[in-house]
């Protein structure tokens, strides 16, 4: 479907009937059902993808079969109501999570408008706590007394084919951003609803291709991006040659060494599209510029996981590469690339399903000699973490001049922000390597800062209208602050927004740049013999 | 016409119980038996919903940060908004459970053409519920009043809090107004706002109904039909009623069996319903844990230690040839493999 043109959008956005603009929904929104059709859903999941999960150890994908969304028959398992009742029942047990979220919302709607999936279409049930609802009704019916005794008068309804099909629209209209839970005064996460809403839905073989190739890419090649080994070298390596042109510098950098100090990990979008390859030079341009005694790994190749955005256990599966490969080399500790949903991982999950990493250190920079307490465990120190702490100590030689082209502003990705606290580091980098930077309006950064429109696999260009629908309240704050400062680059420090960003600045702003931390800090640092040339663009000069 | 039908359930209780306890006999019923087994559905339910909840684990630590963490020396900490010790997370709950702060964030946002979409701060339902939910605990303070025998001083001291305006004879409680005017804040929001008159539900429009029928019983009794009600034999019962010895005196009123109907369907209704949100603000993951998952290992207890990530062997093996070739290091060198082969 082609993406309307930014007058046609930008109109009905505004204007579109929605309770977004004022409009109110003639029909309650249980008897609203969920239609399908071109351009509203990512496409299912290709039958060889999940067959290929489901035979992995520990990992259950059934139902791998030919059908779409826009079928009426889905070709669901015959007993599929009771897998989700059970898988329902069975994840209430092990989510307190769950339990609380579905009993404890009041429905005072002050989630409401925090969602920018609700902003930017104005569904109803794009509100946090609607799509919520759209669990919590089925919760009631099977599991509480008041649904159990009063039904539909209590908000209870029965688990159809037609909810079925609303779960899969509205969990795959969520990023899990968790701008919601910010706001609620009981502190619900619709993320946590999401994922449930996703788990059940994999137990009966609905699932959207975006992400679980990935994940099988993931699972076998050791990236998402499906690179082998030879290639994603190929791929680094050429990164190193690109940064010889540009400045002379000889990058030395390893794969899979064993013995060396730090196992490097970044998401592999990095090394494979634009701009995340100039991130990638960032990384190698400052890690030859301490002489870290550091190696890249072929088999832990990805800092992203997909299996996040599936259910807990292809999560653990994926994730436990890095451990698994930080073991195998004998490495001290593992430093991790810019990514957002990487790190929601890496900080709040890893640990507790493939740890303890009792094998490492605990992160000491041999640089500084900073012990960086916090990773104390999880042995796993942020890009940004380490970055902040070797300007702090002089460490780099910085000329900010050589990013006197860029007039930047800083998007902080969901999962650093609202899942980890990771909001300084980067600006305190920002505030050394550019001259020129500035905040976006503060309720759209932080902890209330707007998602790209386009995590949890929902980059896929099938939906490309819904993603600049989504995106809008992130394009809408860069926008102001381009009007008012003539800023041109949209700093981050994540890798589905350096792509999914990249798409929505080109609709919504075009003439705005994405770029990582990183590369500005590639940029700005002036290395020992360099033979640089004029570099009016930095490392995205061609020459 | 959702709240149409809370209004008409809580008519039925109210003629249920005005008409009831004019037959005789049955004031046994309303002022003994029924509140007798509604506080005991009370907290049997309360309580059994707290295990419940308990029972369920904690997998992840998933603390929603709200600023900025625990990093190097030169970051400064939010303590309050990201908090990593056990001190500042109570300190983060106690300002979520009795200043409401997250509600206090609240933003609302607005479209416009352009498209530009503006926030601006929206205090009313934080105050609103404030509002409400203050001036029901000093409601209930007050309460106990009725209950022992003496009055210990903090209820007297409430109370002169409470009425410290002194207006009219008897005084005017402030939560009196408190209450009665949240109640209808808080039913006109739901009303009024499309958003929340949307998702509202009759679990929602009903306990907000029930409460203001109580509260209106209430100040009925206090300011207005104080010839009606015997405030001697009230106390007496409820005395009683804690002392496990309960008698009825003669002259109650009927708008007091009103009232305490009422009050016992919601301490019925209470543990089966939203309302429960009083316990599980205490217990909410992305609030009341610490963010220290880095430097702190959390434990899930059925995590599965039989999902284990593809093997490096697994992985050398099919691409052996490939990384030989690209010069990358492997465990096994291919003439080792074919050696074994």
């Amino acid at each position: 479907m082609a993406l309307a043109k930014l007058a046609q959008l930008s109109k009905s956005v505004v204007q579109g009937p929605s309770l977004a603009t004022g409009a109110i929904p003639a029909k309650d929104w249980m008897d609203v059902p969920a239609i399908f059709k071109p351009g509203n859903y990512a496409y299912q999941a290709k039958v060889e993808k999940v067959e290929y999960l489901n035979s992995q150890k520990g990992l259950n994908f059934p139902n791998a079969r030919e059908w779409s969304p826009e079928d009426d028959d889905w070709k669901l398992p015959e007993d599929w109501k009771e897998i989700i009742l059970k898988g329902l029942a069975e994840r209430l047990e092990k989510f307190r999570s769950l339990k609380i979220f579905m009993d404890c919302c009041v429905r005072c709607g002050a989630c409401a408008d925090k969602c920018h999936f609700f902003l930017g279409t104005g569904d109803p049930k794009n509100m946090p706590v609607l799509r919520a609802e759209l669990l919590r009704s089925v919760y009631r019916n099977d599991f509480t007394l008041g649904g159990k005794i009063l039904g539909k008068m209590a908000g209870a309804r029965e688990m159809t084919i037609g909810v079925l099909k609303e779960w899969f629209m509205y969990s795959y209209q969520c990023t899990e951003c968790r701008r919601c839970s910010v706001f609620c005064p009981y502190g619900i996460d619709t993320a946590e609803v999401t994922m449930m809403l996703r788990e059940l839905l994999h137990l009966v073989g609905v699932g959207i291709n975006w992400i679980l190739e990935p994940a099988s890419n993931s699972n076998r090649t050791g990236n998402h991006m499906g690179l082998q080994p030879h290639t994603f070298k190929d791929n680094v390596d050429f990164l190193a040659d690109d940064i010889e042109n540009l400045t002379g510098i000889k990058i030395n950098h390893s794969f899979n060494r064993k013995g060396a100090e730090v196992l490097f990990i970044t998401p592999s979008a990095d090394v494979f599209a634009e701009p995340g390859l100039y991130t990638a030079m960032g990384y190698l341009l400052l890690f030859e510029h301490i002489g870290l005694d550091y190696t890249w790994s072929t088999y832990a190749s990805e800092g992203g996981n997909f299996g996040l955005f599936t259910n807990n256990e292809l999560m653990k599966k994926l994730n436990g590469k890095m451990y698994a490969e930080a073991k195998r080399l004998g490495v001290k500790y593992i430093i991790g690339g810019e990514c957002g949903h990487m790190w929601r991982v890496v900080h709040q999950y890893m640990d507790t399903m493939n740890g303890p990493a009792d094998f490492m250190e605990v992160p000491k920079s041999s640089i500084t000699g900073t012990t960086f307490h916090n990773a104390a465990s999880t042995k796993m120190v942020h890009i940004s973490e380490f970055t902040a702490d070797l300007i702090k100590h002089g460490k780099l030689k910085l000329d900010k001049s050589r990013n006197a082209h860029v007039k930047a502003t800083f998007h902080d990705s969901c999962n650093p922000a609202r899942a980890m606290g990771l909001m300084d580091e980067p600006r305190y980098i920002l505030d050394h390597v550019v001259d020129n930077w500035v905040e976006m309006p503060e309720n759209t950064i932080r902890e209330q800062t707007f998602c790209c429109g386009s995590g949890t696999g929902l980059n896929t260009d099938e939906i490309m209208e819904l993603r600049m629908r989504s995106g809008l309240p992130r394009a809408n704050a860069v926008k102001h602050v381009i009007d008012k400062h003539a800023v041109n680059m949209l700093s981050c420090v994540c890798a589905i927004d350096r792509a999914t960003l990249t798409s929505l600045m080109n609709y919504w702003n075009p003439g705005c740049n994405v770029c990582g931390v990183s590369e500005l800090v590639g940029n700005a640092l002036v290395m020992d013999g360099e033979n640089r040339q004029e570099l009016d663009e930095g490392l995205r000069t061609l020459v | 016409m959702k709240y149409a039908f809370s209004l008409l359930a809580v008519i039925a209780l109210i003629l249920v119980a005005g008409l009831g306890s004019l037959v005789p006999g049955m004031q046994y019923l309303f002022g003994v038996v029924i509140p007798y087994l509604a506080i005991m559905i009370f907290i049997g339910g309360f309580v059994y919903r707290i295990i419940q909840w308990a029972k369920s684990p904690v997998p992840f630590s998933i603390p929603t940060t709200c600023g900025q963490g625990v990093s190097l020396d030169f970051i400064k900490q939010d303590k309050l908004d990201c908090p990593t010790k056990t001190s500042e997370v109570v300190a983060r709950m106690f300002l979520e459970i009795f200043a409401f702060r997250s509600l206090f964030r609240n933003t609302k946002s607005e479209l416009h053409n352009g498209p530009k979409i503006t926030y601006e701060s929206s205090k009313w339902l934080w105050l609103f519920a404030l509002l409400f939910h203050y001036s029901f605990l000093m409601i209930v303070i007050r309460h106990m009043r009725l209950f022992v025998e003496p009055i210990p001083f903090w209820v007297n001291a409430v109370e002169a809090v409470d009425s410290m305006l002194q207006i009219g004879a008897p005084t005017l409680y402030l939560s009196s107004v408190g209450l009665v005017g949240g109640v209808l804040l808080l039913f006109g929001r739901r009303l009024v706002s499309r958003h929340v008159r949307y998702i509202s539900l009759n679990n929602d429009y009903f306990p907000l109904v029930l409460i203001f029928a109580i509260a209106a019983t209430g100040i009925l009794m206090r300011y207005f039909m104080r010839d009606n009600i015997d405030i001697m034999n009230i106390k007496q019962l409820a005395v009683g009623l804690v002392t496990l010895s309960p008698v009825i005196g003669a002259k109650i009123g009927t708008i007091f069996y009103i009232h305490l109907f009422l009050v016992s369907t919601l301490l019925v209704y209470f543990p089966f319903s939203k309302l429960m949100h009083m316990g599980g603000v205490f217990m909410s993951p992305t609030r009341n844990m610490a963010n220290d998952s880095r430097a702190k290992r959390h434990i899930n207890p059925w995590n599965d230690p039989e999902i284990k990530p593809h093997s490096y062997a697994g992985y050398e093996d099919e691409f052996r040839e490939f990384m030989v070739d690209a010069g990358i290091p492997v465990e096994k060198e291919l003439t080792a493999v074919k050696d074994e082969a």
